[in-house]
C-alpha cells in the first residue's frame, strides 16, 4: 500500500484485494454488541469536506469512531476557507493541531494530489472525492459489495472479480465514481463496459479499459451487476440530453429493464438517487438493488483503509491479517 | 566611450567575425576590424544575433504591479535578448484608451532597458461589444499598431470584422485570441485522454481551430491582414497554412512552452502547468516545430504571463493560467528547434526578430546585423547547458514550467541602440 489513497488507479490487485478481506474482518466488528476496535487509539483523523456531502463524511467519521480515533469535522462554510484561506494554509493549519490523517472531499479534481505530494503536510491523504476525478472508497465499497453477492461473504476471501461482467450507467463525464470504479473493476479483472448518451461519455473514453456503450437494453442480459449513476436534472440546460423524460425512457432502469437482467444480477447505486430520472422506485425498493448494504459495507471499506494506511503492524482484528501479507 | 567591438562573434551563426558599434549604430562588421578607443568584448564563437522582439508579452503594469511591472519585465525581457517586447492590453485599467498605453509606452522610455510597444485592446475593456478609440491609440505618443483583447476572444463575428476594416485605415493588425468561449467554459485543460482521467474540463482544439477559421476567412473577404495569437493545435497549423496557400494576409505566432512540453505534464496537477490555450500533445508540438521550420506559423511570441506564487501554489481549478517566458525563450528554441536541425541560427534570428518587428511595425528593430543599421544586438553561448533556476529571474514572477530542467543556451549580452543592458549574463 501507499502511504496515501488518492485514486482507485494507484492500487494493485494484490493492495486491493488486501483492502477487501480486511474490511470483510471489519465488517464483523459491526456485528458485535460493542462495535469498537482500539486501533487508532491516540490517532487524530480530520475530515476536511469542502463540498457538501453527508453521507460519505458519516461514513468515514463512524469509521474513524469505530477505531477509536480522535475524529475533528471541518466543511469549509462558516470557515476561514469561506473567508478567502487558501487550501495549502487551511491544511498547515490542521496538521500543526497535531492530524495523521487527512480525509478530504474537494470540488477541484486533483485537490488531494496537490494536498499530499506538494510538501505541504506530512499527514496520510485519503480523498473522500475530488472534483470530477476519483472517489477510491466508493470504488472500494462498491466492489466489496460485488464481491459479496457474486463471489460470496466468505467465498470471496482472497478472491478478485475476475470475469464479472460490470455495466455502469449514466453521466459518466461529470463522474468521479464511474472513473473510480473503471480503474479499480479492471485491475480486479472485472469487465467493465459504460453506457451513457455520447453526451455524457467524456472525449478521451477509448483509451480507459472498458467498453463503451450507448444502448442499455443490449447490454443488461449480459451483466451480473448494473450500476446506475446519479443524473442531475440540470444538466439538461446544457443540452446534455433534451428532457428527463427522453432521458428515463431512454437510459433509466425501471422493472421492465430490471428483467432482462440475468436472475443473480444486482443494482446498484451510490447514492443519492433521483428517483423517477436514472431509477424507478420500483427497482430502488427491490430485492436486487443494494444500495443500503453498499452504505453498510462503506463504513468497513473506511475502516480497512483507515487501519491499512495508518494501522502499521498491528492486527487490526484478533487474529488480523497483518499488511505484510499483501 | 561610445565604441563597442564585439570580437569573433559568429553572426547569426556563421563564421566567426568582428561587429563594431559606433553610438547607436553598427559602424562596421568585418574581419580584423581595430580596437582602436572601443571596450571590446571577446565574443569567443558566441552568436549574435538582432535584438529579439517579442510581439506578445504582459507587463501587467498598471494593476498587477504585484506580479510585474514594466521595470521588472523589461530587465526581465534585456536578460533574455530581447530589445524590444509588445506589452498587452488586459492591464487594470484596461490599455483602451490613448492616456494608458502613452503611460506604459513612457515607462518603458524611462527605464531604457527593452523598448515597450503597447497593444491597444480591441474593444471597449475588452469586453467585446464596443470598439475601443483604436485611431486615437495609434495616434498618440505610444503609436500604437497592434490591437488585441489577448486573454479574451473577439468572439463576436461583427465586432472581429468591423475591426479587421478599421485599422487598414492606419496600417494596423489585430491579434486574435483564438477562443470560442462557449465551448470552453469551465475548461481547465486540453481535451483528450488525459482530461478525461483527470476529470479536468476539456478544452477543445475546435474551439481554436473554428474561430482562426472564421477569422482568416472575414480577412479575406475585408481584404485586411490578421495575426493569431499562441497558435497551439496541429489544426490550426493546417487552417494557416491553407489560408496562405490562399493568398490571405494572416501571420500566426507560436509560444515556446508550446514548442516544448505537452499535457501529460499536467497529471501532476501542478498549475505551473495551467496556461491558456493549454498545453496540447505529442503530436500538436511536433506540428507546431515543423509549422515554425517551414514558416506556416512566422514567429515565436512568449505570451510572458507573470503571477504571483499564490495564484499558483494551490489546487488546479483556482490557479491563475500562464507562465513567464521572457528569460527563458531563446533556450526553449534552441532546444526545439535549433538543436533538433528545424531551424538555423539565422532562422531564429527571423522568426523571433526579423518577423515580429515586421508584422508589429516596430521601427529599428529586427533590421540586418550591418553597417548602418541600428545596434540592437544579442549575444548567446549556444554551447551553455545549465539548469533553469528561477530564483535568478529579473522578472518579479517565478512561474516557469522550467524550473530544474537542463536547457541549452544563455544569453550573455544585450544591446539596445548601442547602449549595454546585459552583459556577462548582468542586468546593467
Amino acid at each position: 500500500m501507499q502511504r496515501h489513497l488518492i485514486s482507485a488507479a494507484d492500487l494493485t490487485r494484490d493492495d486491493a484485494v488486501l483492502i477487501l478481506d480486511t474490511a470483510e474482518e471489519m465488517a464483523r466488528v459491526a456485528d458485535r454488541p460493542i462495535k469498537k476496535l482500539p486501533t487508532l487509539r491516540g490517532r487524530t483523523v480530520v475530515n476536511l469536506f469542502f463540498e457538501d456531502s453527508t453521507r460519505t463524511r458519516i461514513s468515514f467519521e463512524a469509521a474513524e469512531k469505530r477505531l477509536s480515533a480522535d475524529v475533528i469535522n471541518f466543511t469549509a462554510k462558516g470557515s476561514s476557507v469561506s473567508k478567502g484561506e487558501s487550501l495549502k494554509d487551511t491544511a498547515q493549519t490542521l496538521e500543526a493541531m497535531g492530524v495523521d490523517a487527512v480525509v478530504i472531499r474537494h470540488g477541484a479534481s486533483g485537490a488531494p494530489y496537490r494536498l499530499a505530494n506538494s510538501g505541504w503536510i506530512d499527514a496520510a491523504v485519503i480523498n473522500a472525492g475530488d472534483g470530477t476525478h476519483q472517489h477510491p472508497t466508493q470504488a472500494l465499497l462498491d466492489a466489496f459489495t460485488m464481491r459479496r453477492r457474486l463471489v460470496g461473504r466468505d467465498a470471496g476471501i482472497g478472491q478478485d472479480l475476475a470475469g464479472k461482467r460490470i455495466t455502469i450507467v449514466g453521466d459518466v463525464l461529470h463522474s468521479r465514481v464511474a472513473r473510480s470504479n473503471v480503474d479499480l473493476l479492471h485491475t480486479l479483472g472485472a469487465e467493465v463496459t459504460l453506457v451513457a448518451p455520447p453526451t455524457l461519455v467524456p472525449v478521451g473514453v477509448e483509451r480507459w479499459p472498458c467498453e463503451v456503450s450507448y444502448d442499455l437494453d443490449a447490454v443488461l442480459p449480459k451483466s451480473d451487476a448494473v450500476m446506475m449513476l446519479r443524473v442531475q436534472r440540470e444538466r439538461m440546460n446544457a443540452a446534455f440530453f433534451p428532457t428527463e423524460r427522453e432521458y428515463s425512457r431512454r437510459y433509466g432502469l425501471d422493472g421492465e429493464r430490471m428483467a432482462k437482467m440475468p436472475e443473480h444480477a444486482i443494482v446498484m447505486h451510490p447514492g443519492p438517487m433521483v428517483r423517477g430520472m436514472e431509477i424507478t422506485a420500483e427497482v430502488a425498493d427491490s430485492e436486487r438493488c443494494t444500495v443500503v448494504e453498499q452504505v453498510a459495507n462503506g463504513v468497513s471499506i473506511r475502516m480497512a483503509v483507515l487501519y491499512l494506511l495508518l494501522g502499521g503492524n498491528e492486527p487490526a482484528v484478533s487474529h488480523a491479517r497483518t499488511t505484510e501479507e499483501k | 566611450m561610445s565604441k563597442i567591438l564585439i570580437r569573433g562573434a559568429r553572426v547569426l551563426g556563421g563564421e566567426p567575425q568582428d561587429v563594431l558599434i559606433d553610438g547607436e549604430t553598427i559602424e562596421a562588421v568585418g574581419s580584423g576590424l581595430s580596437a582602436d578607443g572601443a571596450e571590446v568584448v571577446e565574443a569567443g564563437g558566441k552568436v549574435l544575433l538582432p535584438g529579439l522582439v517579442d510581439l506578445h508579452t504582459h507587463l501587467r503594469e498598471p494593476g498587477r504591479e504585484d506580479s510585474e511591472t514594466v521595470l521588472t519585465g523589461t530587465r526581465a525581457a534585456a536578460s533574455g535578448g530581447y530589445t524590444a517586447v509588445f506589452a498587452m492590453a488586459n492591464t487594470f485599467p484596461v490599455a483602451d484608451t490613448a492616456g494608458v498605453v502613452e503611460q506604459v509606452y513612457r515607462l518603458g522610455q524611462e527605464h531604457g532597458y527593452c523598448d515597450v510597444q503597447p497593444i491597444g485592446a480591441v474593444t471597449v475593456g475588452l469586453e467585446g461589444r464596443k470598439l475601443a478609440e483604436l485611431g486615437a491609440m495609434h495616434e498618440s505618443a505610444a503609436g500604437v499598431t497592434v490591437f488585441s483583447d489577448d486573454g479574451k476572444c473577439v468572439d463576436d463575428a461583427v465586432i472581429m470584422r468591423r475591426a479587421l476594416e478599421y485599422v487598414k485605415a492606419f496600417g494596423g493588425v489585430v491579434a486574435q485570441h483564438a477562443q470560442e468561449p462557449r465551448l470552453t467554459e469551465g475548461a481547465q485543460m486540453n481535451e483528450g485522454v488525459v482530461s478525461a482521467e483527470l476529470g479536468l474540463g476539456g478544452w477543445p482544439a475546435v474551439a481554436e481551430e473554428s474561430v482562426i477559421a472564421r477569422d482568416v476567412l472575414l480577412a479575406e473577404h475585408v481584404g485586411s491582414r490578421v495575426h493569431i495569437c499562441h497558435l497551439s493545435t496541429a489544426g490550426s497549423v493546417e487552417i494557416v497554412r491553407w489560408a496562405k496557400s490562399r493568398g490571405i494576409d494572416v501571420t500566426a505566432e507560436v509560444t515556446p512552452h508550446h514548442l516544448l512540453l505537452t499535457d501529460e505534464l499536467v497529471r501532476s496537477y501542478n498549475p505551473v502547468y495551467k496556461v491558456n490555450p493549454p498545453l496540447r500533445t505529442e503530436r500538436d508540438v511536433l506540428a507546431l516545430r515543423e509549422a515554425l521550420a517551414d514558416g506556416t506559423i512566422d514567429i515565436v511570441a512568449t505570451d510572458h504571463a507573470p503571477h504571483p506564487h499564490e495564484d499558483k501554489d494551490c489546487e488546479w481549478a483556482a490557479a491563475a493560467m500562464g507562465m513567464v517566458g521572457l528569460e527563458t525563450a531563446l533556450s526553449v528554441v534552441q532546444e526545439t528547434m535549433v538543436d533538433t536541425g528545424l531551424l538555423t541560427w539565422a532562422g531564429v534570428a527571423d522568426r523571433m526578430s526579423v518577423k515580429p518587428a515586421r508584422i508589429g511595425r516596430a521601427a529599428g528593430h529586427g533590421r540586418p546585423v550591418s553597417a548602418g543599421e541600428p545596434a540592437n544586438l544579442t549575444l548567446v553561448d549556444t554551447e551553455y547547458r545549465g539548469q533553469v533556476d528561477p530564483a535568478g529571474f529579473a522578472s518579479r514572477s517565478r512561474n516557469t514550467p522550467y524550473e530544474g530542467r537542463e536547457l541549452p543556451g544563455r544569453v550573455t549580452h544585450t544591446w539596445l541602440r548601442g547602449k549595454a543592458t546585459l552583459v556577462d549574463g548582468k542586468l546593467t
